[in-house]
């Protein structure tokens, strides 16, 4: 095994990576702002800058969904419990000791098995769940004559606004964790160049090395 | 180049029409005409000049006798006519089946018309009603003139003479020359309807808030339909007539209107804001109007588009005490000023006939949910003295598919009632009699002959109880640039707060969840902190 530097982020993920990081910015500032928490924008300027970012999101989140599938590239995200303890030991004991992050990226698996756990659950639990019930909130008026339609407006709002509060805390816990391991930088470094070290098992470096020779340093 | 041109050519077109309106408005003494006639509908036009027909040349003593002449070609008007509410004062609420209608009604006003006709039937459209024995079925009795003569010169005095006190206040005026007046007849412009309309509850926009003389010439910022400058719509452009039958009332509202305009070419007999502007009507260019077209199934257009009323320099009353009528001096009533309005007018604070008064200008509506269904406390219903008592009361919520939220002016009123059995007066106000209030200021006399004249039980015992009216606010609409935002509502103690029944981002939250929710956030970054700390601060963990 060898460690090389192989792109492990295409530029598609990392242009979907960035836009992503920053529509959900102006949707948490115009959501919250909405919500009463700031008063940066009018309530009018909030809910149209709202709408216009979820919309974009929305068809980002269609194009991935296509990508992830068409590319096989889904399988990053298939939960494993492989590895798992040795990284949540890491994070509360070795970390403290000077230890190195146990975890190799391998080639087809570029997150460790908390990572790849958590980005699935943002995937199919989070997202889902903001986007359902934002959709439902946006076309209120389309179902306001079902019975029971406000106690359900409650409870649509009621969703969105936990499943906000609970991306703002996995986005925090996001940016912390870029600070662990090696630098911040370093962290970050790949998803802008798209390079970053991956253990490498020697056919699958002969095999970059000979039919895609852009993809390996 | 085209366009440019096209530019060019519009702004030197735009300059000479300028230069040359400039020119005409400073004209010596501007050439003397009539303003321009209003928009009233598809009768706008007409066929017929008045002032050239015989019938209107003979010489007219008498307000009947004008009628007479106009009943001579319009042969089946006086029955149309008898059928409608401005002749009748009676309404039966198809779905309540409540006898309504100024005949009946007791408002928290003047309190009530019945047996005061005398006085107040000045407002029927009608000669001569002064008690129960006017003949309904005599078509000479309507008065076609107060409704449709535009010379601005006929008046009504009241049926009867009333108290001496009282009467004083109509001599000395002009006569009429019916002959003047009957070849002006047009379609009824703000003015005619302005007579009675403007002047509900005693005096100018004392009793809707949103009817008052300030429409008789408007600007846009007051009303931009009826705008005398610009759109200039009259009564009936919106209040469409069929056989002197008008669309849109006030006992049987229509809060929310589904159908909008209708079928092409359909016509409408309602008087609703949709019947014109359709169901969508803010042109969708951007989100928020997307937005605003849905609201039309929750808020009615009034809320948002009326963001004040009693605007334009005339004010409403919105307390009316009358525990302290019947004070005098030396023996006579009197009355005191205490209220300057928006267009400099003074205003009085205290009558004797009527007790004390509070005025309000440019208000800030009640919001409620409305099903345009209004239940009215009339002369023979019970209730509990001890409790205010809502003179009409109406409902309507969320779940009620007919209601929306709608802007209501509500008025507060101490008046007279009998205690004893819990129900309303009638109160004997107008006559040249020793127990009429106006004049003689003997509350106790007066209820007891207004009751009596009924046959209506009186226990004997009066006193004052506290009532609220509602009076849905639907004229006076702004312009466009002046109508609510989003955040007027959509805020903490915004202009919806007292609305329940529906969550509305921006004015609600759920207070566990923020309150979760904050704690998670503000948990997180504790624990990141700690995390932090401890890895700085481990001798081996320095780096990582
Ligand atoms: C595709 C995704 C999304 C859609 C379709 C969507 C849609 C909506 C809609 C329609 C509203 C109600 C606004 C209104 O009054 O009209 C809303 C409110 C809100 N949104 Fe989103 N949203 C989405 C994503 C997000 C994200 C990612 C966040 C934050 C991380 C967020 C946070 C909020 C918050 C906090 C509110 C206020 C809730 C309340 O006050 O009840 N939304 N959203």
């Amino acid at each position: 095994m060898t460690i090389r530097r192989v792109r492990i982020f295409s530029l598609f993920e990392r242009f979907w990576h960035w836009t992503q990081m920053f529509l959900i910015l102006v949707l948490m500032f115009s959501g919250f702002g909405l919500h009463g928490f700031h008063h940066l924008l009018d309530f009018k300027q909030a809910v149209t800058l709202h709408t216009l970012a979820a919309f974009l999101l929305l068809l980002l989140w269609a194009f991935s969904i296509f990508w992830l599938f068409t590319t096989r590239n889904w399988r990053h995200f298939i939960p494993t419990v492989k590895g798992m303890w040795q990284v949540l030991r890491f994070y509360s004991f070795g970390i403290f000791q000077g230890e190195h992050h146990p975890y190799r990226k391998a080639y087809w698996r570029k997150h460790n098995p908390l990572q790849a756990l958590a980005y699935l659950m943002l995937k199919i639990v989070l997202f889902p769940l903001i986007w359902i019930s934002g959709l439902a909130y946006l076309f209120y008026f389309l179902w306001r004559d079902i019975p029971h339609a406000t106690q359900v407006l409650d409870g649509v709002a009621l969703v969105h606004t936990g499943a906000a509060f609970t991306i703002v805390v996995f986005v925090m816990i996001h940016v912390y964790m870029l600070t662990t391991g090696h630098s911040f930088k370093e962290h970050v470094m790949p998803m802008i160049s798209g390079f970053d070290d991956v253990d490498l098992s020697p056919e699958e470096e002969a095999y970059l090395l000979k039919d895609e020779p852009g993809v390996i340093r | 180049m085209r366009p440019f041109s096209g530019h060019v050519l519009a702004f030197l077109l735009g300059t000479l029409v300028l230069t040359t309106a400039q020119a005409t408005d400073q004209w010596p003494t501007p050439p003397a005409s009539k303003p321009p006639d209003q928009v009233s509908g598809p009768l706008t036009g007409g066929t017929g000049d008045h002032s050239k027909y015989e019938a209107l040349k003979q010489p007219f003593s008498s307000g009947p006798e004008v009628t007479k002449a106009c009943l001579s070609c319009h042969t089946e008007t006086g029955k149309h006519f008898m059928k409608n509410i401005h002749w009748t004062w009676e309404y039966r609420n198809p779905e309540t089946g409540q006898l309504l209608g100024k005949k009946h009604l007791v408002n928290n006003f003047c309190t009530n018309a019945r047996g005061n006709e005398g006085m107040c039937a000045q407002c029927h459209a009608g000669y001569g009603w002064k008690d129960e024995s006017f003949d309904f079925s005599d078509e000479t009795n309507i008065d076609c003139l107060v409704c449709h003569e535009t010379t601005g010169t006929y008046y009504k005095t009241p049926n009867s003479e009333g108290s001496p006190a009282c009467s004083v206040m109509f001599e000395d005026m002009a006569p009429i020359d019916y002959n003047l007046v009957a070849q002006s007849v047009g379609l009824p412009q703000r003015a005619n309807c302005g007579t009675c309309h403007f002047h509900g509850g005693g005096g100018d926009n004392v009793k809707h808030g949103d009817l008052s003389s300030a429409l008789t010439n408007p600007p846009r910022d007051l009303d931009v339909h009826m705008d005398a400058k610009g759109l200039n719509f009259a009564c009936t452009a919106c209040h469409i007539t069929k056989s002197h039958i008008w669309a849109g009332s006030r006992y049987h509202v229509i809060a929310k209107d589904e159908k909008g305009t209708g079928k092409p070419g359909e016509r409408r007999d309602v008087a609703t804001c949709e019947s014109c502007h359709g169901n969508e009507p803010h042109p969708v260019d951007s989100l928020a109007p997307f937005k605003l077209n849905d609201h039309i199934s929750s808020v009615a257009c009034q809320t948002c588009h009326i963001p004040e009323y009693a605007r334009g320099g005339v004010a409403t009353e919105t307390d009316w005490d009358w525990r302290t009528a019947g004070k005098t001096r030396n023996g006579e009533g009197y009355h005191e000023h205490g209220y300057t309005q928006g267009n400099g007018e003074e205003r009085y604070t205290y009558k004797s006939i009527k007790g004390t008064f509070t005025y309000g200008e440019n208000l800030v509506p009640l919001y409620r949910w409305f099903d345009g269904q209004m239940n009215y406390t009339t002369i023979d219903t019970k209730f509990d003295v001890t409790k205010p008592v809502a003179i009409n009361d109406f409902t309507g919520s969320r779940e009620d598919p007919r209601s929306r939220i709608w802007p209501f002016k509500r008025m507060t009123t101490w008046m007279p009632a009998d205690m004893g059995n819990g129900t309303l007066v009638y109160n004997h106000l107008w006559g040249q009699d020793e127990d009429s209030y106006w004049g003689n200021y003997d509350m106790g006399k007066s209820i007891a002959h207004g009751m009596k004249a009924f046959n209506l039980p009186y226990s004997g015992e009066y006193g004052f109880v506290k009532t609220y009216s509602y009076w849905p606010i639907t004229h006076m609409v702004a312009p466009k640039e002046q109508a609510l935002d989003c955040a007027d509502c959509h805020s903490k103690n915004g202009r919806l707060q007292g609305v329940e029944g529906v969550y509305m981002p921006g004015r609600d939250n759920n207070r566990w969840l923020d309150l979760i929710g904050i704690i998670a956030v503000a948990g997180t970054f504790l624990v990141i902190l700690g995390h932090a700390l401890v890895r700085i601060f481990s001798p081996k963990g320095a780096k990582h």
